[in-house]
């Protein structure tokens, strides 16, 4: 079992309280999801050149201070936002780079995101100390992915915790288990994907980014992805403009969708939901099995 | 704290962004005797609300509930004015249950008797293995409904997903609407007098209004009864 949870903000001048709406959408999924948490948060894009990377590392006491100038150098320019066990950095660098220079350097640091608009957060411990541990009250931006993990297939990690990215700007959550994560896991591997976690969802990520790469659409791709995939899902993606929901032909896990003219809420129960202003009026549905929902931003 | 029961009216008030579920529900597996009708406020997809009830008393829900609202629900009356989480009415003895808006999957799963009315949508497997009880859908089925239902009746209103009806035992499906795919053993029969009185009576004890003549009875062929060799395994 495992909590989702989304929330697309309609109105611009609404953006400032994107954390402080979906903290309480967060905490309201810990039953679902008690041992981590993660967030995934789209900002306005930086200019094109501009890369923003999200960093890690499981040891609080980590010297980011030191990683900051050697990542100057390495870089020409970059601006570091630390916080907690978690750093942003944004550079007109190459970001490949810094993944090259931290596998080799400090191993223990990973890149989490890359993108122009994505930022991301996770970590092992219940959904509201993960929230004050990055202080995800205080985000702001159009959209967020986020998601509440009860381990059932591979350990409780910071790695295993969701959301998994892949590529820029794209990330994914899920609901459910998949029962062949090795076989598309070994199909990726061949094709040049580099997994960094053991949990059956990295799968899942890489597959649908490899096919959005190839220049399919997301409804094609989860086309291939209902026969490709053996297993339970309710999968909540996200790009720099874009919230998409899907949920398997079976429909095993829940989601729920409230729609008002401010904003659009994805939850796995509605409970996530009791709180957002104006939820009494709004549009409220299920998602039909194998349907690809997607809201984009205005 | 409990609410004081009013003593004129039998009539308790419960608010569960003041109160918790388990002093609700304590509540209504007490002493009911003095208790005709209980109000729940702001429920906001709480699990388990009202389960277990096993007096003649009738229970409001004002807003959404979440997981197994009303499950194992004897003689009490249990009305939701929003929708229902996963597994409403689950393993139901009598009573009625009634959601004004959708109910989530696995809608009167089990169920052995009394009557669940949902005016809204049923997702997935509505009235899976149900036992006895009566199901009336005003909008339409998922898929997989009535999967292995014994006994009992579904009406349907609407349209139903695919694999209606699979591996039916003695349970009767009504559908108003168009069905996506029939599951394995069950069939459209004609409609007799009594199928007509039957969906008649049950549209009125929801509340509905359409002509019961406009619906088809899909029941078991009753060819997975037995065991057949012959059939090797394809049904």
């Amino acid at each position: 079992m495992c909590g989702i949870v989304g929330l697309l903000l309609k109105k611009p001048a609404m953006r400032p309280r994107l954390g402080e709406l979906m903290v309480p959408m967060l905490i309201g999924m810990t039953e679902r999801g008690p041992d981590s948490a993660g967030m995934a948060v789209f900002t306005d894009r930086v200019a094109e050149q501009r890369r923003k990377v999200s960093l890690y590392c499981a040891d609080a006491a980590f010297n980011w201070r030191h990683l900051e100038g050697a990542l100057m150098e390495l870089l020409g320019d970059a601006k570091f936002e630390v916080k907690a066990n978690h750093c942003i950095v944004t550079t007109d660098g190459n970001p490949q780079l810094v993944r090259e220079w931290l596998t080799r350097e400090h191993p223990t640091v990973h890149v989490l995101s890359v993108g122009r608009s994505i930022d991301l957060y996770k970590d092992i411990g219940l959904p509201a100390d993960v929230a004050k541990r990055y202080a995800f009250d205080t985000f702001s931006g159009s959209h967020i992915v986020g998601h509440t993990r009860m381990a059932t297939e591979s350990a409780v990690t910071p790695e295993n915790a969701h959301p998994y990215t892949a590529g820029e700007d794209w990330c994914l959550v899920h609901n459910g288990s998949l029962a062949n994560p090795g076989s598309i896991r070994r199909k990726l591997e061949k094709l040049g994907s580099r997994f960094e976690s053991d949990c059956d969802t990295e799968g899942a990520c890489r597959y649908l980014h490899w096919r959005l790469e190839k220049g399919e659409t997301l409804e094609t791709a989860l086309e291939h992805a209902f026969s490709d995939f053996d297993g339970f899902f309710t999968f909540l993606m996200g790009t720099h403009d874009k919230l998409a929901l899907v949920r398997d032909p079976f429909a095993c896990k829940p989601a729920v969708v409230a729609e008002t003219d401010d904003y659009v809420a994805i939850a796995s129960e509605f409970r996530s939901l009791a709180h957002l202003p104006g939820v009494k009026h709004a549009t409220i549905f299920e998602p039909k099995p194998a349907e690809v929902y997607s809201w984009s931003v205005q | 704290m409990v609410s004081a029961v009013k003593a004129t009216t039998g009539t308790v008030a419960f608010d569960l962004s003041k109160q918790t579920l388990r002093e609700l529900n304590q509540f209504l597996h007490g002493d009911l005797s003095a208790v005709k009708h209980v109000t729940v406020e702001n429920p906001d997809g709480a699990h388990s609300i009202a389960v277990g009830l096993n007096a003649p008393v009738s229970v409001e829900v004002n807003g959404h509930a979440g997981y197994y609202l009303a499950g194992m629900n004897q003689e009490a009356s249990v009305t939701v004015h929003g929708n229902a989480g996963p597994g409403c009415a689950e393993n139901m003895m009598s009573g009625r249950v009634e959601v004004k808006g959708f109910a989530s999957g696995g809608a009167g799963a089990s169920a052995h008797g009394g009557l669940l009315v949902i005016h809204g949508d049923a997702g997935l497997r509505c009235g899976i293995s149900l036992k006895g009880a009566s199901i009336v859908v005003g909008g339409d089925v998922g898929s997989f409904s009535a999967f292995m239902a014994q006994a009992g009746t579904l009406v349907i209103c609407g349209d139903a997903g695919d694999g209606l009806g699979d591996s039916l035992y003695e349970a009767v499906i009504y559908v108003r609407g168009a069905v996506r795919s029939l599951g394995a053993d069950a069939r459209i029969e004609p409609m007799t007098s009594d199928d007509v009185a039957t969906v008649q009576r049950l549209l009125t004890e929801a509340g509905l209004t359409h002509a019961p003549t406009d619906f088809k009875r899909i029941a078991s062929a009753k060819t997975l009864y037995h065991w057949n060799a012959d059939a090797k395994q394809t049904y």
